[in-house]
């Protein structure tokens, strides 16, 4: 056990062990600072001066997720407002990023005014481009997920998965929402899990890696749908790197797992919030007293800083 | 005489009264049995399972305030996207057991069995 404890040693020096850090696990605090250093968790008591600490940031992104435009029911009836918000987050940050990364349900019900919204909001972020992986909501128009493919799949494969890479490190978008089973979870399917296996069989395994999708890559809550069947073996083709992001959105919450060299994280909506596992009859939206619903809702900043190998990941909410 | 007649044709407005009762009861029940509804609400469809006669149109109204669908198991039927108050209906022409789910939210499903 003290053999235990002295491994488990803090290392960031701020009170917050490993296994301490493994109890935050769950926190859906602001601004908390998770940096991967070689493959090691360490925590930093966060900063709103992330700007200021990521100015060498070699590659700054943000990501967001759930904007369900053409959402409008009590839980917030200004989808339009709150994805406003997160663009003015997203301007304010210290270091700008260079691109966003959607994490799907872009759109509430595939309508092409709603993409059209979506698309005119994010046209005043300074960024210079948007990566979209899309949700289930978004593969609603008559073409099952071809008014989303006509959109933003140009060049994707199958039904929208995608690679590409950004100063070394190796971005993978994947689709898990479609040909879902009754009684089942999200989904990848046999071709698209073997063009996974092909694109990461050449690269170093020093290539940092950020597989991004919309449903959970791993069972946050499976009574409510919350992970993906088939998930495991993507997980297995990146078992030899070194340093693996996995970012996600679908649950409007927070939600942290470190396992080996694999962080998973998920996304808060900047629609509306979700209940914690369990913790109601659904997983539908949740209704909050209107002034806390900013404070539910947000974004997340991710730097890359080449030399540290070390990816960090901070979620800001929108108030 | 005239007492036992009153009584007598209040006992039979009375009979008559009630029998009109219960064939309406009875015509109301048939229409609940000729078009019965499935509501979708809280992520899930209710009554789960429910036994209809052949050529039965069934009618899925979503009261959920998320969208969800109706897509049949073996491809039998498919909803479009149904969003808060919005109907979906199938009319069943062949017997046998249909199970079906929300291709949005998989965990739900139900059943529809045709005699």
């Amino acid at each position: 056990m003290e053999q235990e404890n002295k491994q488990l040693a803090d290392i960031a020096d701020d009170g917050v062990d490993r296994r301490g850090f493994l109890k935050c696990m769950a926190w859906a605090g602001t601004g908390l600072v998770w940096t991967m250093s070689g493959g090691i968790p360490v925590s930093r008591a966060f900063a709103k001066s992330i700007g200021k600490e990521n100015k060498s940031a070699d590659l700054s992104f943000v990501q967001i997720s759930d904007s369900h435009m053409g959402f409008s029911k009590p839980a917030n009836t200004d989808v339009i407002g709150t994805l406003k918000s997160a663009i003015d987050q997203i301007n304010g940050l210290g270091t700008q990023p260079e691109f966003l990364l959607h994490t799907g349900d872009i759109s509430h019900l595939s309508k092409p005014e709603e993409f059209d919204n979506v698309d005119q909001i994010l046209k005043s972020a300074n960024a210079r481009e948007v990566f979209y992986v899309p949700g289930e909501h978004d593969m609603l128009d008559d073409g099952n997920g071809k008014a989303y493919l006509d959109r933003y799949g140009k060049n994707a494969k199958g039904a929208g998965w995608y690679s590409f890479e950004k100063r070394g490190v190796h971005f993978i978008g994947l689709v898990n929402v479609v040909n879902l089973k009754a009684g089942g979870l999200g989904s990848l399917g046999h071709e698209q899990l073997e063009w996974m296996e092909d694109d990461v069989k050449h690269l170093k395994h020093s290539t940092p890696i950020v597989v991004f999708a919309h449903i959970p890559l791993w069972t946050v809550y499976p009574e409510w749908g919350w992970g993906t069947e088939d998930s495991a073996q993507a997980l297995g083709y990146l078992k030899k790197f070194g340093s693996v992001t996995v970012l996600n959105g679908h649950i409007h919450q927070i939600m942290q797992k470190v396992e080996g060299s694999v962080t998973f994280h998920t996304a808060r909506s900047t629609a509306f919030p979700q209940p914690e596992p369990g913790k109601a009859a659904s997983p539908g939206p949740m209704k909050v007293p209107a002034e806390q619903l900013k404070s539910v809702l947000g974004i997340t900043d991710v730097n890359f800083l080449k030399r540290n190998h070390s990816l960090a990941v901070v979620d800001s909410t929108l108030a | 005489m005239r007492r036992r007649s009153r009584a007598m044709g209040f006992a039979v407005s009375l009979m008559i009264a009630l029998a009109l009762l219960a064939g309406a009861e009875r015509s109301v029940d048939a229409q609940q049995a000729t078009t019965p509804e499935v509501k979708i609400d809280n992520f899930s469809f209710g009554p789960a399972s429910i036994t209809v006669p052949n050529g039965t149109t069934v009618t899925w109204i979503n009261r959920d305030d998320i969208p969800h669908t109706v897509v049949s198991s073996d491809s039998a039927f498919k909803s479009k996207a149904l969003d808060t108050d919005e109907k979906f209906s199938y009319t069943f022409s062949k017997p046998g057991t249909y199970s079906y789910f929300c291709s949005l939210h998989p965990k739900m499903t139900g059943q529809i069995v045709v005699r």
